[in-house]
């Protein structure tokens, strides 16, 4: 702000007439208001506000102006100064918001437009059921074990008292590796981690293990000759069939939702009692005869389980009158099956894509 | 097994108002699958006997005879005679293309009206020139077990009436139960032991059929037992029989019912009675013995022709019965075809023994024969039923036969007794984990037959003789957990110690394959076995360690006779089959053992049961074992992204094979050093060596171009093959945190000119080396060959990052560190800096 001016000229006062002053506002307002865009409301601010616009050189005219003047005219145009100002900023607002929201508009995409970041990939339905089988069991504090497929005679058999003559040694039923007198063997069921694990593990032992299994059968739509199993195995003191009971409802329960199981008495050389386990049908609970999934009997078979017979435990250097414990056995790709209703077991094996992706993450 | 419900009946006393579903629920109880359960015949409307009055032989145009018949059937004949008919004949006219019968013989009849199986409607119809009035049936078109009658069925003198009814008269009411017998009840091999537990769970009473049990006694058939794997050899003699008479239809159609074939009377009332109490038996024409007959163990090379008609030869190890001739039967598997029954067979041995389990097993195995007396052997058969049933069957002999029996039965050899075991009377709630009282536990075990002596809190248990299975306390364990029912048993969750969750290994593995799955790849399972054509197929040389099969004594299919020792062929198999379904764009994995023979392979050691074996033992099995890690497969074929909306196909080249084993690393945090090689089935300028600590744990890369024409496959198709539980193996326990520098970094950008087959990664290496402390990241941002630089080099240019940890780094300092990477580049490669 320069000086006072001590020679004012009356003459040149007129500019700050009020009427003067009301319309270099209204002129300010009015271009303001016409200001289509930021940029023109830029040029719009340059005229009116800048150093030559009118109301600029007005207010410089103050310091002519004779004392007594001055206090309202300064008040004058700096309310005129005020409202323009503020006109400008509310513009410049609106202008900003509607370029904004012109932008944006401009920007839209179809969101429905197919991406990806990666190729869409799956795992097997069999290793989602394994994993699923898996942590249900980790869950419980259990721990997963594993032991070789190619086993030896002794594992998959003797030590769990199969007599030498018993039917399942011979060749149409068990793949044997050649010659078989090597006594080597495709193992035939995942039992026999329950002797390794006896035999390696400090007891208690609170094991489950899930693995592929051979038997020489046939290959079609009910039957694989490589499938795979989840085997348990508890080994502490004061172990019961309840126990077996209490686990496999929870195992069931866990894996299906909300189903008990039931046992149906049976044989098996390695347990004692034995029993094939059922699981509740977890479709229609017993209550459709006419339901797909176990065909109307209100239960599926699911596998087999028992007592360990205490000669598996003396063959694996445990004293059966301190330790006692249980076993089960169930098929992870007849739960496939009935859990997720696929209906032909050669489906599992011949690596069509459309198969290991039918669960679409569902399996993991 | 199939038990016919009458059959059972005769033994135990089912109450009337028995439903079948309860009688299958006491069947499941006691540990005996119901497979089936066959209720009746499916036959509706008339069925009833007719008497054949006329019959009549008439030759056709085409050859085949058909007989003309009138069948008198009672109040069903038509009251007016068909015209075409003998006159003063009162019956109904019927064609029949069945020649076993004659006239007066009883027959059946389905009359008009009557619907037999298959939904088979009787109807009277004209045909090969007459009015056929109904049918004469057979048992099969009755939809009735096949008795082996070749024809229709003729009933016996003493059939009823001509129109009686004779859908109940041939027990086509019967209900017969088809049961899955397991391994340890012998004893339900019979209509005996199905009887038993049918009594003992509707606790209802039970007759045995088997009553008595003599000492051994000298009679009239001279026997020597030889081998102590014969217990007991009962011989009944039988003389004046006539053989040619034929059975009662009642045991025809209950042999029929239980599953076998009726075939002659003498045969008949020996498996009858096997059916009956599960001992087996055997008749020898005595005419044709020579001498005393012995049981013995075969003398290897000795010759045996069996009831089959083959000529065997016998091992030393198979017991034999014998004569003064030789071998005349195979102990408890088959008969010698020498002194075989006939229709002039007028005297009979009968034979009830007992042989030893595992012997008949061996036998019956080694010479491929099963019958179903080698199937009750090898289970265990009641030792004392040989006397009693012996006995029975000779009486049988001479009230069917005819003939009378010689009183003096021989019965050599007294079977052991049953061994005995003390068991805990609380054992059975201690493992069963339910309250069975000491009382209820000695009534079942009871009710089982079972010799119960109490002392205190303990007994000592014998089983009966039948129950050869009951030997451990355990095993009376699961009769008592049985009979009471484990439905009782309330389940209790066990809570174990505290686990340690997944296995570092286990935890990895799973890592990888969830890594692979959300980079775009699909797993898939095939089977592990594979051929030699295979291996071929991928160019793999003789000397390849994946040449070291192990082979299977039965291979599932001849063509496949080999454990895989490379998972790419099973995936080859995959992609070709998703190549015929019309999937071009594959990218396939497979996570599976794999199997390498050992160089001298060795029998796996097969200690004893009855105790733990030794660490030497237990390490010798694991020894003899083929080595079998666990291989990761990658297959990938066609585009790896199919062209989409905004960006063209992107087709599978060797990167991917490569970013696949990146991505492996990065998931487990290790490093997977690749470098160049040239082995099958790849291409010798696309495949990469794959190393962890120096070690090659696998191979990546472009699959050789005839690897890819021999599989139908599109060019460019890529595999990486890896050794999983090594490179699991090598992951570091933990990783370490660094701290972070805060101080401005420093970016240098070099351009170094190398030989062209300078591997990039060793010149990375080689900077990172030089760079020190103060390099912080190295990054190829460019490879060029070209014009500007000689023929035979290239171009790789690479950004370094540098940062002080403590300091801001002049630009001399980093000028420096630049200057020295670059020099040990220069030095290892004679990298030039490209200006």
């Amino acid at each position: 702000m320069s000086g006072p001016n001590t020679n004012f000229d009356p003459v040149q006062v007129t500019p700050l007439d009020e009427d003067q002053v009301q319309k270099m506002v209204e002129e300010a307002l009015a271009a303001i208001e016409g200001a289509g865009s930021v940029a023109e409301l830029k040029q719009v601010r340059i005229e009116h506000t800048g150093e030559q616009a009118p109301l600029a050189l007005a207010n410089r005219e103050i310091g002519a102006l004779p004392p007594q003047a001055r206090k309202d005219t300064g008040k004058r145009i700096g309310q005129a100064r005020g409202r323009v100002n503020q006109a400008i900023k509310a513009r410049q607002e609106a202008l900003t918001a509607a370029e904004l929201e012109q932008r944006l508009a401009e920007e839209r995409v179809d969101v429905t437009l197919p991406v990806e970041l990666a190729p869409r990939g799956e795992i097997h339905p069999i290793t989602g059921m394994i994993d699923i089988v898996s942590d249900i069991f980790i869950g419980m504090g259990w721990e997963i074990a594993e032991g070789p497929e190619l086993e030896s005679e002794w594992l998959n058999f003797d030590a769990l008292n199969f007599p030498p003559n018993h039917p399942a040694r011979y060749l149409q039923d068990t793949l044997f590796v050649d010659p078989p007198e090597h006594h080597q063997l495709m193992r035939t069921h995942t039992s026999p981690v329950q002797a390794r694990e006896l035999l390696t593990r400090e007891l208690p032992v609170y094991v489950a293990c899930p693995g592929k299994v051979y038997r020489a059968d046939e290959f079609d739509a009910t039957h694989l000759p490589v499938f795979h199993q989840v085997e348990g195995l508890v080994v502490d003191k004061g172990i019961s069939m309840a126990h077996l009971k209490g686990t496999l409802d929870h195992f069931a329960s866990k894996l299906f939702g909300g189903v008990t199981t039931r046992f149906r008495a049976h044989f098996f050389p390695f347990t004692e009692p034995s029993a094939e386990v059922d699981l509740q049908c977890f479709v229609c609970h017993g209550d459709d005869t006419t339901c797909r999934t176990c065909g109307g009997e209100g239960w599926i078979e699911w596998g087999g389980c028992g007592v360990v017979n205490p000669r598996v435990l003396v063959a694996c250097g445990i004293d059966p009158d301190v330790y006692s414990g249980f076993a089960f056995g169930c098929g992870i790709d007849r739960a496939v099956m009935f859990r997720n209703g696929a209906t032909d077991l050669r489906d599992m094996v011949e690596g069509d894509v459309r198969f290991s992706r039918s669960l679409e993450g569902l399996a993991r | 097994m199939k038990a016919p419900l009458s059959w059972l009946r005769d033994h135990v006393a089912i109450p009337a108002d028995t439903t079948v579903d309860q009688l299958k629920d006491v069947f499941v109880r006691a540990g005996i699958e119901v497979e089936a359960v066959q209720e009746g015949a499916e036959v509706t409307g008339p069925v009833v006997v007719g008497k054949v009055l006329y019959r009549n032989p008439e030759e056709q145009k085409n050859g085949k005879t058909i007989n003309w018949c009138v069948v008198d059937v009672g109040s069903h004949n038509p009251e007016e005679a068909p015209k075409d008919i003998p006159e003063g004949m009162h019956g109904r006219g019927i064609i029949c293309g069945a020649h076993n019968f004659d006239v007066g013989d009883h027959v059946v009849v389905a009359l008009p009206g009557a619907v037999l199986p298959g939904d088979f409607a009787i109807s009277s119809r004209k045909t090969y020139g007459h009015v056929s009035d109904g049918m004469i049936c057979s048992q099969v078109e009755l939809g009735l077990p096949d008795d082996g009658t070749d024809g229709i069925i003729v009933l016996g003198d003493d059939a009823p009436a001509p129109g009686t009814p004779a859908m109940e008269l041939l027990g086509a009411d019967e209900v017969v139960f088809d049961l899955e017998v397991t391994p340890d009840m012998p004893h339900c091999l019979s209509m005996r032991g199905l009887a038993r537990e049918l009594a003992q769970g509707l606790g209802v009473e039970f007759t045995d059929p088997v009553t008595t049990c003599a000492e051994s006694a000298s009679g009239s058939v001279e026997v020597r037992i030889e081998d102590d794997r014969c217990a007991r050899f009962v011989a009944a003699q039988v003389t004046g029989i006539d053989a040619t008479r034929p059975s009662p239809d009642w045991m025809r159609r209950r042999i029929a019912a239980a599953g076998m074939r009726p075939i002659s009377l003498p045969v008949d009332i020996t498996n009858y009675l096997m059916l009956e109490t599960g001992q087996p038996l055997h008749g020898y024409d005595a005419d044709k013995v020579r001498g005393a007959i012995v049981v013995r163990d075969a003398v290897a090379g000795e010759k045996l022709t069996t009831l089959d008609g083959q000529t065997r030869t016998l091992r030393a190890g198979d017991l034999v019965i014998a004569d003064d001739s030789g071998a005349i039967g195979m102990a408890g598997v088959m008969g010698g075809a020498a002194t075989e029954l006939s229709d002039s067979t007028t005297k009979v041995i009968i034979e009830g023994a007992s042989f030893d389990r595992a012997s008949v097993s061996r036998t019956a195995r080694s010479h491929h024969l099963q019958s179903e007396a080698s199937r009750r052997f090898e289970r265990g058969v009641d030792t004392g039923a040989a006397h009693a049933t012996a006995l029975r069957a000779a009486r049988m002999f001479a009230e069917l036969a005819g003939g009378a029996v010689d009183e003096a039965v021989t019965v050599e050899g007294d079977p052991a007794a049953m061994p005995s075991t003390v068991m805990a009377l609380d054992l059975p709630t201690r493992v069963l984990g339910m309250n069975v009282p000491h009382d209820e536990v000695i009534a079942t075990l009871t009710g089982a037959g079972v010799h119960v002596e109490v002392e205190g809190t303990q007994a000592t248990v014998t089983p009966p003789t039948w129950r050869p299975d009951l030997r451990d306390p355990y095993d009376y364990v699961e009769e008592v957990g049985q009979k009471v029912g484990l439905d009782r048993i309330e389940g209790i969750l066990p809570s174990a110690p505290g686990g340690r969750g997944y296995t570092p290994a286990q935890a990895a593995r799973r890592a990888v394959g969830r890594a692979l799955a959300s980079s775009g790849l699909v797993e898939v399972l095939t089977f592990p076995f594979q051929s030699d054509a295979d291996l071929d197929k991928l160019g793999i040389t003789a000397d390849d360690p994946r040449r070291r099969t192990v082979r299977l004594a039965n291979p599932l299919a001849e063509t496949s006779p080999w454990l895989r020792t490379t998972v790419l062929p099973g995936l080859l198999a995959a992609a070709g089959r998703n190549l015929s379904r019309g999937q071009d764009d594959l990218a396939l994995y497979e996570i599976g053992s794999v199997f390498f023979a050992l160089d001298d392979a060795t029998p796996a050691p097969m200690p004893p049961v009855d105790r733990r074996p030794t660490a030497e033992e237990f390490a010798a099995i694991d020894a003899a074992l083929p080595k079998q890690p666990r291989h990761l497969g990658v297959l990938l074929h066609g585009a790896w992204r199919a062209a989409g909306w905004n960006a063209p196909a992107e087709p599978v080249t060797w990167r991917h094979a490569m970013g696949v084993v990146e991505l492996i690393a990065t998931t487990l945090g290790i490093e997977l050093v690749r470098r160049q090689a040239q082995v099958s089935p790849f291409h010798p300028g696309r495949c990469a060596e794959v190393l962890v600590d120096g070690a090659v744990v696998g191979l990546a890369g472009e699959l050789h171009p005839s690897v890819v024409e021999a599989h139908g496959l599109q060019a460019g198709a890529c595999a990486v093959e890896l050794d999983l539980d090594a490179i699991v193996a090598s992951q570091p326990g933990r990783g370490a945190i660094p701290p972070l520098s805060t101080f401005p970094v420093a970016k240098e950008d070099v351009a170094l000119v190398v030989d062209e087959d300078t591997a990039a990664a060793d010149v990375a290496a080689a900077l990172r080396e030089g760079g020190g402390d103060l390099l912080e990241s190295v990054r190829l941002f460019d490879v060029y060959t070209g014009d500007q630089i000689s023929d035979g080099k290239k171009s790789l240019a690479f950004a370094l990052r540098l940062r002080g940890a403590d300091t801001t780094l002049t630009d001399q300092q980093a000028a420096e560190a630049r200057d020295a990477a670059v020099a040990v580049a220069t030095e290892r490669f004679g990298a030039e800096l490209r200006s």
